[in-house]
Order: structure tokens, then C-alpha cells, then sequence
């Protein structure tokens, strides 16, 4: 994945506004790659969770509201146990999500899961489901 | 002081229906109150008697941040409401298949899996005109309880304010009436007293005393009826009539 | 102390292995919890926002049921109920601002500050009861069993909440041993089962799913015990999506392996909503009676 880094004053509305949700700074990321090498779920996101605070830091929202990403995010929290500058990281992937949820659009439709799953499935698994991705 | 209908002198107060004032007999219900008022109801109003629930009405009161509920044809104007009617509101019922149906939680995630979407916010419990706890019997849903929640939702008049106020988008009263659906139908133990009763009539015991009465004429019918030795309007379950040809 | 049992909307559906299993462990143990008599869905996770509080409300109003009920202390057995639960206690314990704000929009609820402790199951287990009143009270040590841990991530992380060690916990090794099983530790036992991705990305999911049992072969196990439903669904259940050679992990809830080992009646149990392979190596290994097949 290439990202692109504009010339000039580094746009920091879209750091602030994850701290506004989530009181996280995502600004204070290093790039050690910890949360990407940790996160079980790295392989099924694009970009990881490492390049996705890299979008961040460099005020790339559009990137990062589209990146797969957050939605992919399982929420296990193994990146907060191990990043080393203690970034809360599952928050700012909560803060990705509310950024889109909060424009009222849904990234999984309730009514739309075939009715074999919605039967198999525990409720802990649905409340969660609609919990991270419906608005 | 105004003299209504009744030839009972009522005062005049002020309610505010949908913003604008108007001067009503206090002790009118705010059904009677809008028709007062000049409005006529073509819908949003039914049985008059509380039981339909076609006349939600929400109002404020002065000085007060809550919204509060009622029935239109049961709840009495106070001075300085504010009021307007939500005789309806959008929460489409699913259609299914009621003699496949296994009565089971399955059925709800199945039909209505925006149940799950529920935050306990109590938005729906605080507006219900029938103090039903809605919110309780949305969480006996999510755990698949659907005999809680027949019982929870018992005196749900399917008015449907609860959908109105619901913030996860829940249909609250089509699930809960699915629910007393599948319990009545498929869940509630089968009364034997009734079994027997129905058998009796089938096997024919009391075609002689039908056929009695079907001779008789309409003067004869309503001197039996009226004659009839009646229960009296406070009792308990005990009481038995003297003689009792029908049973 | 009065200890409140909250069982979570999972235990009273899809887990009544976990719940019919569990209390029927502590009658064995003779250790009393009262179920809560009203209760709502927890929310099965904790709001990670600082600005909204609203998804707080289900899990203080749980806590706040739990208050009513006169309890010390609340415990649960669905690890995603302990963590929302456990959270928002730490919530209402520690942020004034935020615990001022949720008890003004709860009007219909009596204040709430965090008198009550939320603790695990398993935490009951270690801390209350204690591994050597299990040992003595064994009445089918599971010998021979190798059995490992699958931890998943709401009885861990964050730290302030996890019931051991985020990164090199032993609570449920300590368990293992104390039913006379073989406790082994495995790759993937804090790892992610994939949770609620089932449902939005599966093919993530399975991708977990994969690597939890391929992991556990490795470690020539006969069994995963866990804590946590949608963990039984995604590392238990989903193992047929695989078509894994070798035939199915079994994956029991730990309660079930408890009550076996305590000899309590086998209906508690329930193997019958387990994925397949569970009951069948407990058969094979003499430890419950051969089930007439259908």
C-alpha cells in the first residue's frame, strides 16, 4: 500500500476529532509496528493498524474512514497489552467507526444476515455485531 | 365558567394542542377537549374506552423537561399542556409462517434481529401509556424468553409509542405481539377444563337444552335472560349459582 | 457477603451448558450465588467513546440491579458480560462527571457509585472457594485429560480488569490441574476467536478459527476449556466450516469439565448443545457413561 504524504502544514483535524471521541491521541504513535505484528486480524485489513495511525498522523481521513481497517478490527484489545507508548488503540478503531456510524450509515444491515446465522448464532455475538457496525 | 353539554358548570383552561391555544372545560379528557377545540377525528381515535390504543397522545407541562403519554380518551386536560396526537408511527410487522414457527428466540433474531440493537436507554418504558416495561420484555427477547415476555407485554394496546422513542429502531410492540403470539399458541399450558368442556359439547350434551331454546320466541329469550339469577359485581371465585342448567 | 449471579442473555439461550453446569458445580461445592431476578442485556461490550454515554446505560443498569438485589458482589460466567460489566463499574467508581451524568439520565433508577464488585466466575473458583476445596471435593479426577486453555481477550484485556496476567496468564491452567486433567499451554490461548467479525467479515473469522485448532493440535491436546460463548461459537462451532482433517477439537465450557470432575448429575451438563466431539471424547475416556445413540 502506498500512502500519500502532502507537502506543507500536516492537516490535524481528523487526530482532534478522534480525540474528541475516543481521548486518545493517536498522534503520539512511534511506527514500531507492535499492533500490526500482534493483531490477529492484520491479515484480513488493508492497511494495517500500524499504516492506518501513519493515514492519521498525516491527516488523511478520507483513507482512513474507507480503510477496512477499523471494520475489521475484532476488538480483542492484544494492541493496547502491547503497544508501547500506550496508546488505547481500540479506542481510536471505536472512534473510526463512530465517525462513520454517527452519519447514520450501517456497515452490516441487521435484516440482511441470512436467517440460518441469525438462528445459530449467541446473542452475545448480534449485540455485539450491531453494537460496532449499525448506527 | 361555562356550562358544557352535561349542564355541569366547568372552568375554562387553556392546553396548547399542536402549538396553539385554546380555551377547553377543564375535566374533559383530551380527546373530547380537541373535538371541543373544533378538530374532528377521522382516525386516530377508536374505541373510546382505553382499550385500542389508536389515540396516543404526547404532551409536556410547563416548566418541566420530560415528555409525558397518554391516551387521548382516557387522560383529563391539566392547564398549559401542550399536546399533539401520534396516532400512528411507522414499525412494520413481519410476515411468517405461523404453523412452521417453532416458539423459540430463534424466531425473533430471525424476523426482528434489530432487537439486538437495544441499549437499555428505558425511552420506551418512560413513554408507554400502559406502563408496560418495555424495555424488560426486549431484554427477555435478546435471552429468547418468550414467555416473559407475554407476560411482561400483557397489557401492550399496540399503540406504538415505544417505536416512536426507540433509538435502536425497534418495532418494540409488533415483537412483543409475536411473542404472546408463539406463547399462546405453542408455549401456554393447555387448560384441561376447557379440553373437557369442548369435549362435552361435541359428544352432543347439550344439543336437547340449544334445541329447547331455539323454539322459544324473543319475548321468551329475554324473559330467561333478564330472569336469570346474576353474580354479584363483588365476589371471588367461589361463588356458584344456585341452580346451573347449562353447565 | 451476599454474592448476585447475573447470567447474561447467552446463558439463558445458546449456553445452558455453561449456566446448568455451572451451578450445579457450586451445589456441589456447596456455595451459594442468588440469580438476579431482573436484568437487561449488559451490551456484551464496552463503549470505547468518551462522548457518549448512553451505551453505558445496560451494563450500570445491570449493576444497578444488582445493588437493588442487596449484593456485595455480582458475578457472571460469559467472559464479554464480566468485561462490559467490570468496565462500566470501573466507570462509575472512578469518573464523577460520567457517573453524575448517567445517574441524572437514570430519573427511574436509584443512584448508582460502584458499591458493588463485578467478579468472574472463575475468579470465585481461585479466590473464594480456592483450587485445594475443589481437589478435595473431586469425585472423577479427569486424569489423562490434556486438556489446554483458551482464554480469548474479555477475561484478560484490558489489564485493569482482566482476572490474570494479560500476557502469561495461568487462572484457567490452575483450574485444569485442580480437576486432576493435564493443563497445556498452547500458542493461541489469548488469542482472538475473531468475536462478532462471524457475522460482518467471515472469512476473517474462519481465518481465527483455523489458526486457534491448528495451534491446539500442535500441542497435542485432547480438548480446549473457555469461558466465553461467542469464543464456543467461533473455535467450537465454526470448526465445520473447516472440514479440518483429523476430525473436531472438542471445546467445553470450563464449568462443564468442573462438573464432570465433581461428579454432579450429567444433565447439568447439556453436551448435547456443545460442538461435535465433545461429548464423544468424555465417553471414549470413561469419564461420563456412554450415551444410547441415536
Amino acid at each position: 500500500m502506498s500512502v500519500f504524504i502532502p507537502l506543507g502544514v500536516l492537516d490535524d483535524a481528523v487526530i482532534r476529532k478522534i480525540a474528541e471521541i475516543s481521548g486518545e491521541n493517536a498522534g503520539r504513535c512511534m511506527q514500531c509496528g507492535t499492533c500490526s505484528a500482534v493483531c490477529p486480524m492484520v491479515e484480513s485489513m488493508q492497511p494495517s493498524v500500524r499504516q492506518l495511525m501513519l493515514l492519521l498522523q498525516h491527516g488523511q481521513s478520507g483513507a482512513a474512514l474507507e480503510a477496512s481497517t477499523a471494520w475489521t478490527c475484532a476488538a480483542c484489545h492484544t494492541c493496547l497489552v502491547r503497544c508501547p507508548r500506550g496508546i488505547d488503540i481500540p479506542r481510536v478503531m471505536e472512534a473510526i467507526r463512530q465517525m462513520v456510524l454517527r452519519e447514520n450509515l450501517d456497515r452490516i444491515n441487521p435484516r440482511g444476515i441470512p436467517a440460518e446465522t441469525l438462528a445459530a448464532v449467541p446473542p452475545i455475538a448480534l449485540v455485539a455485531a450491531f453494537r460496532k457496525l449499525t448506527a | 365558567m361555562t356550562t358544557v353539554k352535561t349542564g355541569i358548570a366547568a372552568e375554562l383552561i387553556p392546553i396548547y394542542i399542536m402549538g396553539k391555544r385554546y380555551l377547553v372545560p377543564e375535566a374533559l379528557t383530551i380527546m373530547k377537549a380537541i373535538e371541543y377545540a373544533g378538530y374532528q377525528f377521522i382516525r386516530g381515535c377508536g374505541c373510546r374506552g382505553g382499550v385500542c390504543g389508536a389515540c396516543s397522545t404526547v404532551f409536556r407541562r410547563e416548566g418541566d423537561y420530560k415528555i409525558y403519554s397518554g391516551l387521548a380518551c382516557q387522560t383529563v386536560v391539566e392547564p398549559n399542556m401542550h399536546l399533539a396526537q401520534i396516532p400512528f408511527y411507522p414499525a412494520l410487522r413481519r410476515p411468517y409462517d405461523y404453523a412452521a414457527a417453532v416458539a423459540d428466540g430463534a424466531i425473533v433474531a430471525q424476523l426482528y434481529p434489530e432487537v439486538f440493537r437495544c441499549v437499555a436507554c428505558n425511552a420506551c418504558t418512560k413513554i408507554c401509556p400502559m406502563d408496560v416495561q418495555v424495555m424488560d420484555y426486549i431484554g427477555a427477547l435478546k435471552r429468547g424468553d418468550l414467555a416473559l415476555a407475554a407476560s411482561i407485554s400483557f397489557d401492550c394496546i399496540q399503540c406504538g409509542l415505544c417505536a416512536s422513542r426507540c433509538m435502536a429502531e425497534i418495532p418494540q410492540y409488533h415483537v412483543a405481539q409475536l411473542a404472546r403470539r408463539l406463547y399462546g399458541g405453542k408455549l401456554a399450558p393447555r387448560a384441561e377444563h376447557l379440553a373437557a368442556m369442548v369435549g362435552r359439547i361435541s359428544s352432543g350434551a347439550y344439543r336437547a337444552l340449544l334445541g329447547e331454546l331455539k323454539t322459544m320466541s324473543a319475548k321468551q329469550l329475554r324473559e330467561v335472560y333478564t330472569g336469570r339469577q346474576m353474580e354479584p359485581a363483588m365476589t371471588d371465585e367461589s361463588w356458584r349459582p344456585d341452580e346451573n342448567v347449562g353447565l | 457477603m451476599k454474592i448476585s449471579y447475573y447470567p447474561g442473555c447467552t446463558l439463558k439461550s445458546k449456553a445452558r451448558n455453561f449456566e446448568d453446569s455451572a451451578l450445579a458445580s457450586l451445589a456441589a461445592l456447596g456455595f451459594e450465588v442468588t440469580e438476579l431476578e431482573r436484568w437487561n442485556c449488559c451490551g456484551a461490550l464496552f463503549s470505547l467513546t468518551t462522548d457518549d454515554l448512553l451505551h453505558q446505560l445496560a451494563p450500570v443498569r445491570v449493576l444497578i440491579r444488582a445493588q437493588q438485589a442487596g449484593a456485595g458482589k455480582v458475578t457472571t460466567l460469559c467472559s464479554q458480560c464480566y468485561n462490559t460489566l467490570a468496565r462500566a463499574n470501573r466507570l462509575m467508581r472512578e469518573d464523577e462527571e460520567k457517573r453524575n451524568t448517567l445517574n441524572q439520565f437514570m430519573t427511574e433508577e436509584p443512584d448508582y457509585h460502584g458499591q458493588v464488585e463485578v467478579v468472574h466466575f472463575l475468579q470465585l473458583l481461585r479466590d473464594e472457594i480456592g483450587w485445594e476445596r475443589i481437589r478435595a471435593a473431586l469425585k472423577r479426577p479427569l486424569t489423562g485429560l490434556k486438556v489446554a486453555p483458551f482464554y480469548g481477550c474479555m477475561l484478560l484485556r484490558p489489564k485493569e480488569v482482566g482476572i490474570d496476567s494479560p500476557v502469561k496468564p495461568s487462572i484457567l491452567m490452575d483450574f485444569i490441574a485442580a480437576l486432576g486433567a493435564t493443563p497445556t499451554d498452547f500458542a493461541a490461548a489469548e488469542e482472538c476467536c475473531g468475536a462478532y467479525q462471524v457475522l460482518a467479515a467471515p472469512e476473517a473469522g474462519l481465518k481465527r478459527t483455523r489458526r486457534v485448532v491448528e495451534a491446539a493440535r500442535a500441542s497435542g491436546v485432547d480438548a480446549l476449556v473457555l469461558s466465553c460463548p461467542l469464543c464456543e461459537y467461533n473455535i467450537g462451532k465454526q470448526q465445520q466450516e473447516l472440514a479440518a482433517p483429523g476430525g473436531a477439537l472438542p471445546v467445553f465450557y470450563f464449568s462443564q469439565l468442573l462438573a464432570v470432575a465433581l461428579g454432579a448429575a450429567e444433565e447439568s451438563c447439556r453436551f448435547d448443545l456443545n460442538a461435535a466431539g465433545a461429548r464423544e471424547l468424555l465417553e471414549e475416556r470413561g469419564l461420563i457413561a456412554a450415551a444410547a445413540r441415536k
